[in-house]
């Protein structure tokens, strides 16, 4: 699996699904190409799934915000006749290398995300309208919607079966939605999960695993209400969307990476990928209507769009480049003001997707593995969004005092009212907050700092960076930190960093990608599951996976 | 005194690293050289402070350079920084990166390690000068006390050195350690030195010369080592250092020589022949061999202890990785990795003592003991030569390596000095003749009588047979300021 995976599509380009707009409903179909996969060696059988299906419906479900804001309510269905969708492709994740298939759980997961958290997000509410089978993946689809409706025909069914049919895990939040969402009780969740057939009709609706369970006739009509019913309650954003043009995107021969806003400089010998970020190129939206009117070109929101792109390129393509390092270059007051705009037109329809979109963005670098490291060079404009950055990673290291023969401006950081709330963390509170996790009254201190131009002496005694070296330790420092860092087995840097970035409070997203995908990965690296005799490989040759029967 | 303010770093400090171009050394020796000079000022007294001390310095590394001789005041003395040469083309000379060239800054991976191993050599060299702070008052005369200066101002010169690592290449942590290292006193409750051996006060000068002989010797194998790291700039300092570490170690044999010397000589003169006959010869005011044999034995075991555990990871990782090789890595014919290599180590299986073999990477540190103990083997040899021309039926041994032992293998164990196993009951009965006892120690204080006068020694001590530098016998080494 060495071509490049390419996380940028758009609607002309889909094989796996289809969206109808009328009005401020619409319905997404999935129908899956058999022969649309991404990689050889499998066909995408009974709405199964792989990545490439997977980056459609992220496109599909930011495309429905930011061109849809219309929207209201979004009805997923098959677009297949006796099955709703069967899951990821077992075939697929048979021959995927251990690297691939925890990549693509990880984007799954995201992608899961995204959707569920629409509704409150973004007004958009996703109903799964299950008919047919409803298994594993494809349960753990309708799970993460906000409204799960199943037909009541006797065979479809909704099913969690990789336990007893392929000795995995439902990975991509099944377990946890399933106790913490749909509250199922635990021992109905016990005897859920190990049944391969599932659960259907009014058992489904009494063990809480669907919302409504509807005769198999009134479907289609029952199914329409409630979309109409949802969205009449919600209130409308706006008529019209803009449009998101494909990214202004260059990847050169040694594998560095140029957008407008974003540069990826890429460096193998040393395992590493520097990534910088640059300030404003353009002015302050005058109004919200010119920030319609600029679409998909405004600063926070082309950033934006970059930096999303290049962390999945980074992730799924540059495996090896363990070391990530944040730089930033630019106006620190142009950012601030930019954000500033956002955050007085957060009830703007378009600011606010910008924003969410932000913080969407932020969480997908806590749960990266790599190392991170933010240098905070003069010149910088770490404020407000960009900010998050230094928090987000592992270590930060910041220029003191002046340095010989550069002339920009001091490094500062900058914090702006959106460091206090706008970006939480999926543990569901924000950096800062995590960060002084022992202190809450320093949170409420540093509001006091907001705005401030923060240089590294008092960066470093307000605990907003790890350290700050002057013009003769800095080249030695940063060297030494990423040699040593690059030394270590990439296996105990993801454990460590994906333990220590998450302290505070547990939510279901913590769970999932601490929990439930720890165990899975776990369970991925374990014969019983991946050897030769294990259940993925025998999987469809009607011999069961022969297990080591001994409890770890 | 002193000028602090105005410390002009490029003549002060003579040096071969290019000081005063480099920044980041300079800043940091700015702040710490204060420290350093309160430290040697708390240490030594006012009246020797202010004495005119016939020193060797060493302005530059070639062989004109490297001892020059002239009278200075201690606080004055010109504490150098001098790498040996760089030797072009040189390569890691052992473990997984044996054969690349050698590094010329820190690598990244091995940086903690590194700082490490240089902060515990460097936790050494100021912990001798604190241990050895009182003898300059009991000199047995004048030429003693200036081979006493000269070792203190050169461990403060090997200190400087370490320092000078820590600063150019470690940056703030660096910085921090370099402070640490004079935080730390030899015998301090609060922050004692790192190594057990180091907080042992230096209380006659019979055990200075023991000290110098046996301990520096230590120092002199765990620099050989670290002469022999890929780190190079570690290994031009420590190739350095190695060869004033060579005239401590001549400070420490001729010390106990002379001191040898000495006994069999008053022996002689009163027709005595018995070395046990002790009363009487302790009457003349020398001390008798079996003392000595027993200072031996107790300097000799507690640098053993100096060389850690027999078998040891840090050790493995330390060769494994470059960063220490073992003594003269490069006269060694093997594959300089060790991969399939075995070495023989003491064990204790069922209650016996055997030598079984264990990977040679987990044994650098028995290894270099053993080399160790042959090295110290060689003046002992000496000694006896001493004695035996004087007709005296005594030899002086090493006891087995097993005897008085507080770390490793044979550590919370009763050996003889021949190394059986001895009951509880055997060993408090053998331990007066075995190790000096308070009485042993009384006596050597009672002798301890300070001889200011030049050319004159102590009744317990012989002249040297040629002078520093080639000076007379009458030669004023020290010109005693007189408050
Ligand atoms: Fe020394
Ligand atoms: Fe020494």
């Amino acid at each position: 699996m060495t071509k490049m995976i390419d996380f940028q599509t758009d609607p002309s380009k889909y094989r796996h699904w289809r969206v109808e707009y009328e009005g401020d409903i619409a319905t997404l179909y999935m129908d899956v190409d058999e022969n649309g996969g991404l990689f050889e060696g499998y066909q995408l059988k009974l709405n199964s799934y792989d990545l490439g299906v997977d980056i459609e419906l992220n496109d599909v479900v930011q495309r429905m915000r930011f061109e849809h804001p219309e929207v209201k309510v979004v009805v997923m269905k098959s677009g297949k006749d006796k099955v709703f969708c069967a899951g990821a492709n077992i075939r697929m994740l048979g021959g995927a290398t251990h690297a691939h298939k925890v990549n693509f759980c990880k984007f799954t997961n995201e992608t899961r995300n995204t959707f569920e958290a629409a509704e409150a997000d973004s007004g958009q509410k996703y109903i799964a309208a299950v008919k047919g089978a409803c298994a594993g993946g494809g349960y753990e689809l309708a799970l993460a919607c906000n409204y799960i409706m199943l037909t009541d025909d006797s065979s479809s069914n909704v099913s969690l079966p990789e336990v007893p049919l392929l000795a995995v895990l439902p990975g991509t939040g099944g377990l946890t939605r399933v106790t913490d969402k749909r509250k199922v009780r635990r021992d109905l969740a016990d005897v859920f999960c190990s049944v391969e057939e599932g659960v259907k009709g009014k058992r489904a609706v009494d063990w809480r695993l669907v919302d409504e369970a509807v005769p198999n006739s009134k479907f289609d009509t029952v199914v329409a209400e409630r979309a109409r019913q949802f969205a009449d309650a919600a209130a409308a954003k706006a008529a019209k969307g803009i449009t998101l043009g494909p990214l202004n995107r260059t990847i050169a021969e040694d594998g560095s990476v140029t957008y407008s806003l974003v540069e990826i400089a890429v460096d193998r010998a040393a395992r590493r990928a520097t990534i910088t970020l640059h300030g404003p190129d353009r002015d302050v939206p005058a109004s919200t209507d010119a920030l319609v009117a600029e679409g998909d070109q405004s600063w926070m929101l082309r950033l934006v769009r970059e930096f999303e792109d290049a962390i999945l390129h980074l992730r799924l393509n540059e495996m090896e480049l363990g070391l990530w390092v944040f730089r930033t270059q630019g106006d620190a007051d142009a950012v601030l003001a930019h954000e500033a705009f956002m955050l007085a037109n957060k009830d703007h329809w378009l600011a606010n997707e910008i924003l969410q979109l932000w913080k969407r963005t932020l969480k997908r670098v806590d749960v990266t593995s790599r190392s991170i490291a933010t240098l905070v060079e003069h010149g910088s404009c770490f404020a407000g969004p960009l900010a998050e950055l230094i928090w987000a990673g592992d270590r930060s290291y910041m220029m003191e005092d002046e340095f010989e023969g550069d002339n920009r401006p001091i490094a500062t950081v900058r914090l702006s009212e959106g460091n206090f709330g706008t970006y939480p963390m999926g543990n569901d509170i924000t950096r800062l907050q995590t960060r002084f996790l022992a202190e809450p009254e320093h949170v409420e201190a540093l509001k006091g700092h907001i705005g401030e131009e923060i240089e590294a002496d008092s960066a470093r005694d307000l605990g907003l960076i790890t350290y700050a070296f002057d013009d003769i330790d800095w080249d030695d420092e940063i060297r030494i930190f990423m040699e040593e860092r690059a030394s270590f087995s990439p296996d105990a840097m993801t454990g460590l960093e994906a333990n220590i970035r998450f302290a505070g409070p547990e939510t279901m997203e913590t769970r999932i990608f601490g929990r439930l995908t720890a165990w899975q990965n776990w369970i991925f690296n374990r014969p019983n599951a991946t050897g030769t005799d294990g259940a993925l490989q025998r999987y469809g040759t009607g011999v069961r996976g022969d297990y080591n029967m001994q409890r770890v | 005194m002193l000028d602090l303010i105005n410390v002009s770093y490029d003549t002060l400090i003579p040096n071969n690293v290019g000081l005063s171009t480099d920044k980041r050394v300079l800043k940091a020796l700015e702040k710490w050289h204060p420290g350093y000079i309160n430290w040697w000022n708390d240490l030594i007294p006012d009246n020797f402070q202010k004495s005119l001390v016939y020193l060797r310095t060493a302005v530059s590394v070639d062989p004109k350079g490297w001892a020059k001789f002239d009278y200075v005041k201690m606080p004055e003395y010109r504490w150098g920084i001098l790498l040996a040469p760089q030797v072009e083309g040189r390569t890691i000379p052992c473990g997984e990166h044996a054969g690349q060239p050698a590094w010329q800054e820190v690598p990244g991976e091995y940086r903690n390690m590194l700082k490490r191993l240089i902060v515990i050599q460097g936790d050494t060299e100021p912990a001798s000068v604190e241990q050895q702070r009182f003898l300059g008052r009991t000199a047995p005369s004048l030429y003693d006390m200036r081979n006493l200066f000269q070792v203190n101002v050169e461990e403060g010169r090997h200190l400087w050195a370490m320092v000078y690592l820590l600063h150019k290449y470690f940056g703030a942590d660096g910085r921090e350690e370099a402070d640490d290292l004079l935080r730390r006193q030899s015998g301090s409750e609060e922050a004692p030195r790192m190594l057990g051996a180091f907080n042992e006060e230096t209380p006659d000068w019979l055990s200075f010369f023991m000290f110098t002989y046996f301990t520096d010797r230590d120092g002199k194998m765990q620099l050989e080592s670290l002469a022999q790291s890929g780190f190079d700039p570690l290994s031009r300092t420590c190739r350095f250092m190695l060869t004033e570490e060579a005239h401590h170690m001549f400070v420490g044999e001729t010390g106990v020589g002379r001191t040898i010397e000495r006994t069999c000589q008053i022996m002689a003169e009163n027709g005595i022949d018995d070395p046990y006959d002790i009363e009487k010869i302790r009457s003349f005011g020398v001390i008798d061999l079996p003392t000595i044999q027993k200072k031996l034995n107790l300097h000799y075991t507690l640098s053993l202890d100096l060389f850690g555990q027999e078998v040891s990871t840090n050790a493995a990782n330390a060769f494994n990785s470059g960063i220490k090789g073992r003594y003269m890595e490069s006269r060694i014919d093997d594959d300089h990795k060790l991969t399939n290599a075995t070495y023989p180590v003491w064990d204790m299986v069922d209650g016996q003592l055997v030598r079984h073999e264990v990977p040679a990477l987990t044994a650098i540190n028995m290894r270099l003991r053993d080399d160790y103990s042959r090295d110290a083997a060689g003046g002992v040899g000496r000694w006896n030569k001493i004695i035996e021309k004087a007709g005296i039926a005594f030899e002086m041994k090493l006891p087995h390596e097993a005897f008085n032992r507080k770390i490793g293998v044979f550590a919370n164990h009763n050996f003889n000095p021949e190394g059986q196993l001895v009951s509880g009951a055997e060993f408090d009965k053998g331990i007066n003749d075995w190790l000096p006892n308070k009485a042993d120690g009384d006596f050597i204080q009672s002798l301890m009588n300070p001889v200011y006068e030049p050319g004159k020694y102590a009744s317990w001590i012989s002249p040297p047979k040629v002078g520093i530098d080639n000076k007379p016998g009458d030669f004023e080494y020290v010109k005693l300021h007189m408050a």
